[in-house]
């Protein structure tokens, strides 16, 4: 019971020092809340737009969930065609490697002419595009790298290739998919937003951001990069609860 | 009678990016049913292709393999594996990975069966009362142990093993050593066992064969009968160390270090 307790308190302290230290820094330089807004300012701004918040923090989180979904069935099939076949994985690399390297704000004016006005596509392709990678890499060399030996005490039996994936292949990838999968939900959120931000009549977070800024509303964009920042968390943590239900095994006790 | 495992005239080439490179060149093995033999050779002559060509994992570009009056064609689920690497699932129980082939072989046992099963050979090698943890918790020695019960649940007519107590230390490796006669009184099994261990060879095997260099051939067959109960003193003998004598002379020739003048 102490340990969950401690669990709870010990992130909870880190973040109230850390809003005591904003609070201070704002607070000492004088700064006025157009250059740097201090947490007493984002208060204000929630309480006269909690309606928006949930509206505009519910469309972000939906649009970064499905992009998600698509990077995790794109990249997972990626992986696989790549981790089992060599030529495959040959022919795709240089070409995954070269589309990752793409910075997606360049991608998002793109994007969004290419499909003008469908802003929720628009947004959910962009999420997905920058967070399939490293599910594709993830998988393909967790697949790749599994020691002959497993594959033979299998096959051996007579087992089927299905059978050795379900069996072996899938659940020994499932830690690394899950370290990838850790990186790819920040990425899609990074991907929703930039979309939001940039496309015009926007919805979710970004849009709110981007009208703080046409309203030269300072405290209400920062109040928007919390909102961000803590719905990051929270998607990042039912990654880490999934994770320890399907891939706790791999955990290690310390010492 | 004839052989369980028969190994005749066998050839074998991989194909390589600097042409095809002869592994196997005129292998020739028999072992009687109830049987175990020792394969020992210099490294990288070819040993472990021997196990795959048993275990069906690979055809031989020539020769044949007979399992039990049936050529060796494809895998079969009547022969159980162990490596060097344990290669247990991590994500699964010691009793989970006992009991997977079952999971795969034909009429394998199901449900409390099965579990009966895997637990009475878990209870044989000494693992009693650690079939809940995970592999991770075990030591390397009981890792290899669970492994040796996993390759024997589905009850296979050929055990082969390729140097499975190669990493293990020296004192571990002669408690398994033991293990392994004890195994093989109570669960009767054709065994083949490739090692770089003379002495375990010896302590062992009913015959050993010892491979020449690459491409391997059958060099020299080594016949031990075996009556009482096998002990670790049996090595301390004048009878092991005089064969023990004949092998590492025999693995010289195998090296090129000596003219094959007793072979021939």
């Amino acid at each position: 019971m102490t340990g969950r307790l401690r669990n709870f308190l010990v992130p909870l302290v880190a973040m109230l020092v850390f809003l005591l230290l904003w609070e201070a820094l704002v607070w000492v330089n004088g700064w006025p809340n157009y250059k740097m807004a201090s947490p007493s300012d984002l208060w204000p701004a929630y309480v006269r737009y909690w309606e928006l918040f949930l509206v505009m923090g519910w469309q972000t989180l939906w649009r970064t969930i499905v992009g998600l979904f698509l990077a995790v069935v794109v990249g997972t099939a990626f992986g696989m065609v790549m981790g089992f076949s060599r030529t495959m994985r040959e022919a795709l690399y240089p070409l995954l490697v070269g589309f990752n390297a793409i910075p997606k704000a360049t991608v998002v004016p793109i994007v969004a002419l290419m499909f003008v006005g469908a802003h929720d596509f628009n947004t959910i392709l962009i999420a997905f595009m920058i967070s399939f990678f490293p599910i594709a890499v993830s998988v393909s060399i967790g697949l790749s790298t599994l020691e002959p030996e497993y594959r033979d005490i299998l096959r051996s039996l007579g087992a089927s290739q299905t059978t050795i994936f379900w069996k072996i292949a899938l659940p020994k990838t499932l830690p690394e998919f899950f370290g990838a999968l850790k990186v790819s939900v920040t990425l899609a959120f990074i991907g929703t937003n930039l979309m939001e931000i940039v496309s015009p009549h926007g919805r979710g977070l970004g849009a709110l951001f981007d009208s703080g800024k046409t309203n030269s509303d300072y405290p209400l964009m920062f109040a928007v990069l919390i909102a961000l920042a803590l719905l990051g968390i929270v998607l990042y943590y039912i990654v880490v609860g999934l994770e320890k239900i399907f891939a706790g095994w791999a955990e290690r006790t310390p010492g | 009678m004839t052989a369980l495992i028969d190994i005749k005239g066998v050839r074998h080439a991989y194909a390589t990016t600097a042409g095809p490179l002869p592994v196997l060149n005129g292998l020739e093995v028999s072992i009687e049913e109830g049987g175990f033999c020792a394969v020992v050779g210099p490294s990288g002559c070819g040993k472990s292709t021997l196990t795959r060509l048993i275990a069906g994992l690979m055809r031989p570009d020539e020769g044949e393999v007979w399992l039990h009056g049936e050529q060796v064609r494809g895998p079969r689920s009547t022969v159980g594996m162990a490596f060097q690497n344990p290669v247990l699932l991590e994500w699964r129980s010691i009793l989970k990975n006992v009991m997977l082939p079952l999971e795969i072989v034909p009429n394998g046992l199901k449900g409390k069966a099965a579990v009966e099963r895997a637990r009475h050979l878990l209870s044989l090698v000494g693992l009693e009362g650690f079939e809940d943890k995970r592999p991770s918790e075990l030591s390397g020695g009981m890792r290899q142990r669970a492994s040796l019960c996993r390759a024997l649940v589905h009850q296979p007519e050929v055990l082969v093993l390729d140097e499975p107590f190669g990493a293990l230390d020296a004192f571990t490796r002669e408690d398994l050593w033991q293990t392994m006669h004890d195994l093989k009184e109570k669960e009767p099994f054709t065994g083949v066992l490739i090692t770089h261990d003379l002495r375990e060879a010896i302590f062992l095997g009913d015959q050993v064969v010892v491979l020449s260099g690459r491409p391997a051939r059958t060099q020299y067959v080594m016949n031990i009968a075996r009556s009482a109960k096998a002990s670790r003193e049996d090595l301390y003998t004048a009878e092991a160390s005089e064969r023990l004598t004949i092998l590492r002379h025999q693995i010289e020739i195998a090296q090129g270090r000596v003219p094959n003048e007793v072979a021939s």
